[in-house]
């Protein structure tokens, strides 16, 4: 018999298909969070790093990715988790931040700041907290359409 | 390489996380409820790392969980800061900025330690950290320059912390580095932020000590340990 397995590149593809479960709108591979793909013989090695320690999403995540790739065919499968070099939103890919703005959330800037609100652009935006609705996120608001927003903080 | 070194950081965040955590819900505002469940949940996620790396060391089939969960008070290796209770916000804020300002120049010194996987929770801690030692700091400047009741609740909570710094800075081999070289930076620190906040450092040294050799813990110890502990050990086989 012979089977053919997937190749490397078609996994990505698909885990790029995987919503993040609390950001919904981004995948996991617009996250930065898949560090690595690859054949170990017959068994399929992914390896998925952490946003923050403590992220509930963490376990859920996992849960997705063998979801998903059970329904492509991956018979056998290892989720490794990697926490060097830890992650950063520097790993987020374009589209993923492009995607975050048009849903609502500012994206992460170098500065520590979100450039403009992400409902009307103006760039008249101040801090309510540092921390926000999922550890990844602050509380910000823009003093012109008076809106609170999330921003995706750097790290 | 010490395990002990590696209980003395997960029993920190550890209990440090079950203590912010008890503010869910109770919070003076929505924005501080939220800062501090993501405090607490960093801190527990760091305990994961901690716990887990001192469990495998160990050797012993034991997990993070089964150290959290199955020791009693004298087994614990945590400062004594860290288990004083959250009595007002201004104690709790005061207790999280003495903390993070120790935590932040451990994790820093931690970052270059030659066993990588200590290096390696390190770094992954640093970033977290770093967000949460500057909303302390943020927070003992706005409560101590603010009303004259939010000074005087301020400097109450110092003076009355005051004598569990000492033991953040008492080093052994056990420990994963002398953390008695802490000092200069943290207390460089303390004066600018301090000073901010129109707070006065406290003349005493005087340090009570127990806590990370687990000789001597204060009573709350057991009294939070009893509530964080009841479930997994009234239903051993419990998973959630
Ligand atoms: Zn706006």
């Amino acid at each position: 018999m012979v089977t053919t397995r997937a190749s490397v590149e078609e996994v990505w593809t698909w885990l790029a298909a995987i919503p993040d479960p609390e950001i919904p709108v981004i995948s996991l591979v617009d996250l930065g969070i898949i560090r690595n793909v690859q054949w170990l013989d017959d068994t399929l090695e992914v390896t998925v790093t952490p946003t923050y320690s403590g992220c509930p999403a963490t376990s859920i995540i996992n849960m997705e990715i063998e979801t998903a790739l059970h329904a492509k065919g991956i018979e056998n499968l290892s989720l490794k988790r990697q926490i060097a070099p830890p992650w950063t939103t520097d790993w987020m890919t374009d589209t993923g931040k492009a995607k975050l703005e048009s849903y609502g959330i500012a994206p992460p800037q170098p500065a520590g700041g979100p450039k403009r609100c992400p409902r009307c652009q103006s760039s008249q935006v101040e801090k309510i907290s540092q921390f926000g609705s999922t550890p990844c996120k602050a509380q910000w608001r823009c003093t012109d359409c008076l809106e609170p927003f999330d921003y995706f903080k750097c790290i | 390489m010490s395990v002990q070194g590696l209980i003395r950081m997960g029993d920190n965040t550890l209990v440090l996380g079950q203590r912010v955590s008890e503010w869910c819900g109770h919070a003076p505002a929505l924005e501080e409820d939220i800062a501090l469940a993501n405090t607490a949940l960093d801190l527990i996620g760091q305990t994961q790392l901690w716990l887990g790396l001192a469990a495998e060391r160990e050797g012993k089939g034991r997990t993070a969980d089964t150290l959290a969960y199955h020791r009693d008070a004298w087994d614990f290796r945590n400062l004594l800061v860290v288990e004083q209770p959250n009595r007002d916000f201004g104690v709790t804020m005061m207790r999280q900025f003495l903390f993070d300002a120790w935590h932040l120049e451990a994790l820093k010194a931690l970052t270059e330690h030659e066993d990588a996987e200590i290096a390696a929770i390190a770094q992954k801690s640093v970033k977290e950290v770093t967000y949460h030692r500057e909303r302390s700091s943020d927070t003992v400047i706005a409560l101590g320059d603010g009303t004259e009741e939010s000074h005087e609740r301020m400097q109450a909570a110092l003076d009355r912390l005051w004598p569990y710094v000492g033991e953040m800075f008492s080093t052994d081999e056990d420990d994963l580095m002398d953390v008695s070289a802490l000092r200069p930076a943290f207390d460089a620190y303390l004066e600018t932020v301090l000073a901010e906040a129109t707070l006065s450092r406290p003349d005493s040294d005087f340090a009570h000590m127990g806590g990370k050799t687990g000789a001597r813990h204060t009573e709350h110890l057991g009294h939070m340990l009893a509530t964080m502990q009841v479930l997994p050990r009234s239903h051993p086989d419990a998973t959630w």
